[in-house]
């Protein structure tokens, strides 16, 4: 790579010095400057950049709330609130970290929904797509065991509920649940290892998201055609063209933040983790943060015990069922560019996978709502079709789409088809 | 079209499902002229807030801890120095060890936190029938709806209905979960305390009253938050705005 960079001159013989020797602000010209671009973005795209400023957001506010923490079941929820009282801009510092979970999933959430819709998936996107779920998957890690620093009664019973579902693994169940509390409940232990793990893996998303994004340069972007650029008439160098586009998204994304930050700070949390741990008080009502009540829905919904016929040797309890369907749920992601082998990418041109796909993420949705309910009668009724329909979607209707689904012309080009829209 | 039925899907599960969360079984008032605190511009009343500290003082502390506080955080609900001093100096704290190594009595001073009823758990227990008063720091923050949860609550004890069998010790109250609450009704009567700006001290303004200061105790930087976000969020509009006719311009020229 080095070998064949020829230095480019950039006018200031301390940069060229530096450029020559680590050509970083050639890689920072040539990947951002005037990477050529598809020019028909919506807006859609800008959610991209703006999971990259809530990552950067989170790491900043997470750090000085590192400074100011103690790992400690008996200190713990103390210092929190200390921090909120007595630290300067504590609890500006500690809503912003707060709820910029909540608006990074947001953020993260759209992006993924933009890809399910235009197709961005594919070939040659496929490995861009993976290292994305990945993504997903780091934060959930993170944003759950973040959680539970504060130690009120949510992050306890939290925690205590979602650990426990490994102990589902059949014969090391309960050897693995132990070894990650490092005891034999969510205790102290539990407490500190979650934190150095909390402060650890924001940066290997960091990492994960640099791969992400070399592997978007190799490919380029997709765009709301889902049709290759073909020409320099199709792209528009990204800076300044995007830069200034996507710094735009990023402010009005920063203003829904900043009502959340300044006027609703608690909207988005649950009251009970106001209160202090306590392992003798189980909440009415355990549910976890909004962006995992989807899954959530989809964990509780596998209610029964299958069972070897005419024997009572179960073969898959109801918990374990529900852990596999819930990781399911997400390897179903994974392996989505093989089950969508269609040729068109977007979904305008694939006018049933559109109706699919609004489907889709209704079904999501509901199983959202459904997650924030107690599981009893009607709600876990709809749980299961939506569970259903969850994975009816990527393992029967997305096969049978690409079988008999007629898609629509392609416009010829991307800048053809601009001009065809304007006249 | 599409848009259309994508729409209809979005809209009809929004209103099918109203508010995700947990909705409250129990009964909620919110006292007449609602809460001056709430709503974007709300602030604090000042004058509410000192006299729903004298409710606490007077008739919560005897059972209920507020371990977040310290006296001199008074100071921002408009008492001065001298004032605190002397609201602290009613409370003895132990301190020590003294270079004797001997542990020694001395009035409170602002540093310190608010005076604790019972020495632990177990003790306020005891003195309650079993029951636990729960420290009132947070309290507004801990439950839903929290100042007209604490409000309906303060108001809510009436006679229990002819066919509800009561558990001994156990008081009706029309707002907590389940409506046996081991609280006895704290603000049973009016003139529980005497207010010095002249304010009657009927059971319902006490209730507000405390509700406030206890809303204040667990959010003491609300004024200060508000404020700041009304500035970051002009700020943040403004540069929107600026970037948005950046690129609206730049847009433009391309073709
Ligand atoms: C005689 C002692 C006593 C006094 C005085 C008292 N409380 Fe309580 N309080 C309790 C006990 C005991 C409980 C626990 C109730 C239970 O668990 O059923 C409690 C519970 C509460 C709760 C929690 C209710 C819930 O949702 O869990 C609040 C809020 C509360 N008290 C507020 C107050 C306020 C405000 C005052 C002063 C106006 C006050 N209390 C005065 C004994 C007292
Ligand atoms: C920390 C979280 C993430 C960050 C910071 C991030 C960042 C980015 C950026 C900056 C881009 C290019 C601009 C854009 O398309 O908007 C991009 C593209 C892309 N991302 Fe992500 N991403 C994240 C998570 C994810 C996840 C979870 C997925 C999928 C599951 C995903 C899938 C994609 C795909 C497929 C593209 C190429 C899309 C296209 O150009 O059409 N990303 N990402």
């Amino acid at each position: 790579m080095a070998g064949n960079t020829t230095p480019t001159d950039f006018g200031n013989p301390v940069i060229n010095w530096i450029d020559k020797r680590l050509p970083v602000f050639t890689m920072m010209q040539k990947e951002y400057g005037v990477f050529p671009t598809p020019r028909n973005f919506n807006y859609l795209w800008n959610f991209g950049a703006i999971a990259m400023v809530m990552l950067m957001v989170m790491i900043a506010s997470g750090l000085v709330l590192a400074m100011h923490y103690t790992a400690d079941t008996k200190l713990s929820f103390n210092v929190v609130e200390r921090i909120m009282r007595d630290v300067d801009y504590g609890w500006l510092v500690r809503y912003i970290h707060m709820n910029g979970a909540s608006m990074f999933f947001i953020a993260v959430y759209v992006h993924i929904f933009r890809g399910l819709y235009y197709g961005s998936y594919k070939q040659p996107r496929e490995l861009l797509w993976i290292l994305g779920v990945l993504i997903l998957l780091l934060m959930m890690a993170t944003a759950f065991m973040g959680y539970v620093l504060p130690w009120g009664q949510m992050s306890f019973w939290g925690a205590t509920v979602i650990t426990n579902l490994f102990s589902a693994i059949p014969l090391i169940g309960d050897t693995i649940v132990t070894w990650l509390w490092g005891g034999f409940s969510v205790d102290n232990p539990t407490l500190t290892r979650f934190f150095a793990l909390h402060f650890l893996l924001p940066f290997v998303i960091l990492g994960v998201v640099f791969l992400h994004i070399a592997a978007l340069h190799v490919s380029g972007s997709n765009n709301p055609l889902g049709i290759e650029p073909k020409s320099d008439k199709d792209t528009v160098p990204f800076s300044p063209y995007y830069t200034v586009k996507d710094l735009f998204g990023v402010c009005v994304f920063l203003i829904i933040y900043a009502a959340f930050v300044f006027y609703a700070p608690n909207y988005m949390g649950h009251p009970d983790n106001y209160t202090p741990a306590n392992p003798m008080v189980t909440p009415p009502h355990i549910v976890p943060e909004w962006y995992f009540l989807p899954f959530y829905a989809i964990l509780r919904s596998f209610t029964i015990d299958i069972v070897i016929p005419f024997t009572d040797i179960i073969i898959i309890s109801s918990k374990l069922g529900g852990v596999l369907l819930m990781f399911g749920s997400i390897a179903m992601m994974f392996i989505l560019p093989w089950l969508d082998t269609s040729p068109v990418r977007s979904a305008r041109f694939r006018p049933l996978y559109q109706k699919f796909f609004w489907l889709h993420l209704a079904v999501c949705i509901t199983l959202g709502f459904m997650g924030a309910k107690p599981p009893e009668g009607i709600y876990t009724v709809i749980s299961q079709i939506c569970t259903f329909l969850y994975f009816a979607h990527y393992l029967i209707v997305l096969p049978l789409l690409n079988k008999y689904e007629k898609p629509l012309p392609l416009p010829p080009s991307i800048h053809e088809a601009i001009l065809a829209q304007k006249k | 079209m599409n848009r259309f039925f994508a729409a209809l899907t979005l809209a009809t599960i929004l209103l099918a499902f109203p508010a995700g969360a947990n909705e409250a079984e129990s009964q909620l008032r919110t006292p007449q002229g609602g809460w001056p605190q709430s709503g974007i511009f709300g602030t604090y009343d000042r004058g509410a807030l000192q006299r729903g500290f004298l409710v606490y003082k007077q008739v919560c502390a005897a059972c209920h801890s507020m371990n977040l506080l310290s006296f001199r955080n008074l100071a921002s609900i408009g008492y001065n120095e001298d004032e605190v001093k002397a609201i602290a100096s009613e409370y003895t704290v132990t301190d020590g060890p003294n270079d004797e190594g001997a542990m020694f009595e001395r009035p409170a001073m602002p540093s310190d936190r608010f005076h604790a009823p019972f020495p632990n758990e177990k003790a306020a227990r005891a003195a309650n029938n079993g029951a636990y008063p729960p420290d009132l720091s947070l309290i507004v923050k801990a439950r839903l709806n929290g100042e007209d949860y604490l409000y309906s609550i303060l108001t809510g004890y009436t006679a229990a209905p002819e066919d509800m069998k009561m558990m001994p010790g156990m008081n009706y109250n029309d707002t907590y979960p389940g409506h046996q609450i081991a609280m006895p009704s704290p603000l049973s009567g009016d003139d529980l305390v005497s207010y010095s700006d002249g304010t009657k001290a009927t059971k319902e303004q006490m209730a507000k009253d405390v509700t406030q200061f206890l809303a204040w105790a667990a959010e003491p930087h609300m004024e200060d938050r508000k404020r700041m976000g009304a500035r970051a969020i002009i700020f943040l509009l403004v540069m929107a705005g600026i970037f948005y006719a950046a690129k609206r311009s730049l847009w433009r020229d391309l073709h």
